[in-house]
């Protein structure tokens, strides 16, 4: 694979692992007091390890193949095993947390497996881990396909995407030895959010010169998603890890903000990267691979312009509806309920393109499991925004705030929609990238999907069950006016949804164990297979890249 | 029908499917519209929280953390405490009755960052401080089932025999400060000093402390154990001060109560 670097671009690569060694011992150097060197002693040992790689290759000869004929896949299919390896992770620390709920025992009474730990494992591992390198790898894929040019180096792709792998590491890692800024969602500390920005630069500059390249006049929709979701991705990043460290030579920072500020801060951040990370990323996916499989144009070119521009205007506004009834000022209150609310109208704009687009191809979601991962992921999409925009209504928030319905619902988006487009896009991105006839077993496919539908199911309904029969207990009265029950009463009730929810989970991570088996087995053992037209083309050819808009 | 009514506004709808069909060409185009419609929302909700007076009330009896408590605060934060608990009592009747008056902006003022948490698999712990005895949150961090069989709370017993780490408070302090937290250059000085003597009421250093923070700052040995300063001294130090750093939600809303 680094034999199709020229010598060039070995050295750059060399020059920029040594950099990260060199960082890497400064770090365990300096922070040799604090958990901060164990982070250091991390970086180093990643960055040497691809050093050794890039220089196993140094003397090979020059590549030979010609680069205008094809398109770079080489960090793609890097970056779809990755996906698959942080899905195995993640998702099986899921599986580890939930129980821990039902059973408390269940670890080894170690200070790193408590609950508050490696709950961010697991929330970092699937949306970071496997998210972003399923964003990063099909973004790669379908900029050079929607543009019919190859990106224009082959240094960078790899920079950004084993750049971002190193900071999932250094994330993950650092929630095991008590690193963490308490933000939700942006938990890792102040070198690794310095990281993170220079990754996405270079993220965001590789992607405006693949597209600067380009032999189509238009940007296809899939695009446009996909920059949003850079750029938005990086303003919020920025703004929201604003810290002061409290020294140069240890892990633990102090953010810029406080109180009501910083809690608005926070959840303007942690909805729009629920907003810009796990959605218009995934509907980037969306729009390309589900028209692709179905063999169907876009239903509507009209609605994309229309839910797109709605997406990236409206979602930024309705952080503030994780804050209902608490300190902060009524007025944003009512701006949160009042954009989720209107959000309803882009989310199923999308959600109905999608499903629109299937007309006339409905007995292919019947026969083939993998435009039925993209079906339902749509039909998860338009369901789980619909029971956002109805939470963030005052008085249903009261009830269903704290409460596990919140659980439910984020993991009826993140399994319902998130994982199954990805799997979708995956299973439909395999043997095309491989160039292999096909996926090495359909059954194992179907297997997945249903294994994938029924855990969903069963998880979102014990959240249910549970948020709201907790939501309701915490509110009961007596005849004589007092309250009813203890928190302790409640926390018997959840304990059976506890261990269904567990279940659920269990089901939804046997399903991605078979997913990567089956991507591994396809690699190995399916036959090769040369894909019509998958190489850059002048304009003048008739062949359109994409599915032809409305 | 709906056409009719639409007619007056095709020219708009023509105009922006042409000007939407020449911006997609253009990628900078794009990337400034998405700046732009992204950027205005942010703007909107949160530059005013700042500039607000409102926003924050203004307290006089509201006092900073000190270094043990803030050590405390940090132990809180790295043991990820704040995915099961929170610590904002929104208004409502249930929750006001069951936890005490609803949480304030300014009982947050020096919270960097937050900890009003999204979660309660545990309850909320805005108001806990005294609720419980020193003895009781030592006993229930060491096995939390002990105390209450069905707690699925995780068991922080290791936090009695680690020694709590003070040479770097000063540091910490300082940081806080640099970010808005008014510590003054005296306290900055003597964070490690303070945050022994906060655990040993009967050392020289305790004074300092009741100095600095006020008559009314609890010094005492939070784990009971005299001998040493462990990180179970300062999380039930935070655990302890948490709703009691002012009076100002007590006296408040009783008053409307009444």
């Amino acid at each position: 694979m680094m034999s199709n670097l020229t010598s060039t671009e070995r050295a750059r690569a060399m020059l920029i692992t040594v950099a990260g060694v060199l960082i890497g011992l400064t770090m365990a150097a300096v922070g040799r007091n604090d958990p901060m060197g164990a982070h250091g002693w991390i970086v180093l040992l990643f960055c040497g390890v691809l050093f050794f790689l890039v220089a196993q290759t140094l003397y090979d000869a020059e590549p030979v193949e010609d680069r205008s004929t094809s398109y770079y896949d080489d960090p793609t299919k890097v970056g779809i095993l990755l996906a698959l390896f942080w899905a195995v992770v993640a998702m099986g620390m899921g599986v580890w947390v939930a129980s821990q709920l039902a059973w408390p025992d269940l670890r080894f009474d170690a200070a790193w497996s408590s609950f508050g730990r490696i709950r961010p494992v697991h929330t970092s591992g699937v949306i970071f881990g496997f998210g972003g390198n399923a964003l990063i790898a099909t973004s790669y894929h379908i900029m050079q396909r929607t543009s019919r040019a190859r990106m224009p180096d082959q240094v960078s792709p790899w920079f950004v995407l084993l750049g971002f792998n190193l900071f999932c590491v250094v994330a993950a890692s650092g929630y095991l030895m008590g690193i963490t800024q308490s933000k939700e969602y942006a938990e890792p500390e102040w070198y690794a959010d310095l990281w993170l920005v220079i990754v996405w630069v270079v993220y965001f500059i590789l992607y405006i010169r693949t597209l600067a390249r380009r032999n189509e006049p238009h940007i296809y929709v899939a695009n446009w998603y996909y920059l949003s979701f850079i750029l938005v991705v990086a303003i919020l990043h920025i703004v929201n890890n604003l810290a002061v460290p409290a020294s140069f030579s240890g892990a633990k920072s102090y953010s810029a903000f406080a109180g009501v500020q910083d809690a608005m801060v926070q959840w303007w951040y942690g909805h729009n990267a629920v907003a810009f990370f796990l959605t218009t990323g995934f509907l980037g996916m969306l729009y390309y691979f589900l028209p692709k499989r179905a063999g169907r144009p876009i239903y509507s070119y009209r609605l994309s312009i229309l839910s797109f521009w709605g997406i990236v205007f409206f979602y930024i506004w309705v952080g503030s509806h994780h804050l209902h009834y608490t300190a902060l000022p009524q007025w944003v209150q009512t701006l949160g309920v009042t954009f989720s609310v209107m959000l309803l109208v882009p989310s199923w704009a999308s959600a109905g393109n999608a499903l629109m687009t299937l007309n006339g191809a409905w007995h292919k979601v019947r026969d083939d499991a993998t435009l039925r991962f993209m079906m339902v992921a749509a039909v998860f999409y338009g369901l789980s925004t619909f029971e956002g925009s109805f939470m963030a209504i005052r008085p249903v928030n009261a009830l269903s705030h704290y409460t596990d319905w919140t659980v439910g619902h984020v993991h009826s988006g993140a399994m319902g929609w998130v994982a199954m487009i990805t799997f979708g896009s995956i299973y439909a991105l395999t043997p095309m990238l491989w160039r292999r006839e096909t996926m090495y077993s359909w059954k194992a496919v179907e297997w997945h999907f249903w294994l994938a539908l029924s855990g969903t199911v069963i998880y979102i309904f014990a959240m249910w069950n549970s948020g709201i029969t907790q939501g309701l207990m915490w509110r009961t009265y007596t005849e004589s006016g007092t309250l009813r029950f203890s928190f302790v009463d409640t926390l018997i009730a959840m304990h059976p949804y506890y261990i269904a929810r567990a279940f659920g989970g269990l089901l939804f991570f046997a399903g991605a164990c078979i997913c990567f088996w089956n991507v591994v087995m396809t690699i190995r053992r399916v036959p090769n297979h040369a894909p019509e037209a998958d190489y850059p083309t002048i304009p003048e050819a008739m062949e359109p890249a994409v599915p032809a808009a409305e | 029908m709906l056409k009719t009514l639409l007619k007056p506004f095709a020219r708009v709808f023509e105009f922006q499917a042409k000007t939407h069909y020449r911006m997609e060409r253009h990628s900078m185009a794009l990337t400034a519209g998405i700046i732009l419609a992204a950027g205005v929302g942010g703007f909107v909700e949160i530059a005013p929280l700042f500039t607000i007076d409102e926003t924050v009330e203004d307290v006089a009896d509201m006092r900073v953390y000190t270094p043990l408590e803030q050590a405390g605060r940090d132990i809180y934060i790295r043991e990820g405490c704040y995915a099961c608990h929170s610590q904002m009592i929104r208004t409502l009747r249930d929750e006001v009755e069951r936890y005490g008056p609803y949480s304030l902006a300014v009982e947050s003022k020096y919270d960097h960052p937050m900890l009003w948490g999204s979660k309660r698999t545990g309850p909320d712990l805005a108001r806990v401080g005294d609720k419980y005895s020193d003895d009781w949150q030592v006993r229930h961090l060491i096995n939390p089932r002990d105390l209450v069989p069905q707690s699925v709370m995780p068991q922080y017993a290791f936090l009695q025999e680690t020694p709590l780490r003070t040479d770097d408070l000063p540091g910490r302090l300082k940081a806080l400060s640099m970010v808005g937290v008014p510590y003054t250059d005296d306290m900055i000085a003597n964070a490690a000093d303070d945050a022994l003597g906060q655990a040993r009421p009967d050392s020289d250093r305790a004074s300092g402390v009741l100095d600095r923070y006020g008559e009314a700052t609890a010094v005492r040995t939070f784990d009971g154990q005299s001998d040493r300063l462990t990180e179970m001294d300062a999380l039930v130090a935070y655990l302890q001060i948490l709703g009691n750093l002012t009076d100002v939600a007590q006296n408040t809303q009783l008053m409307t109560e009444e």
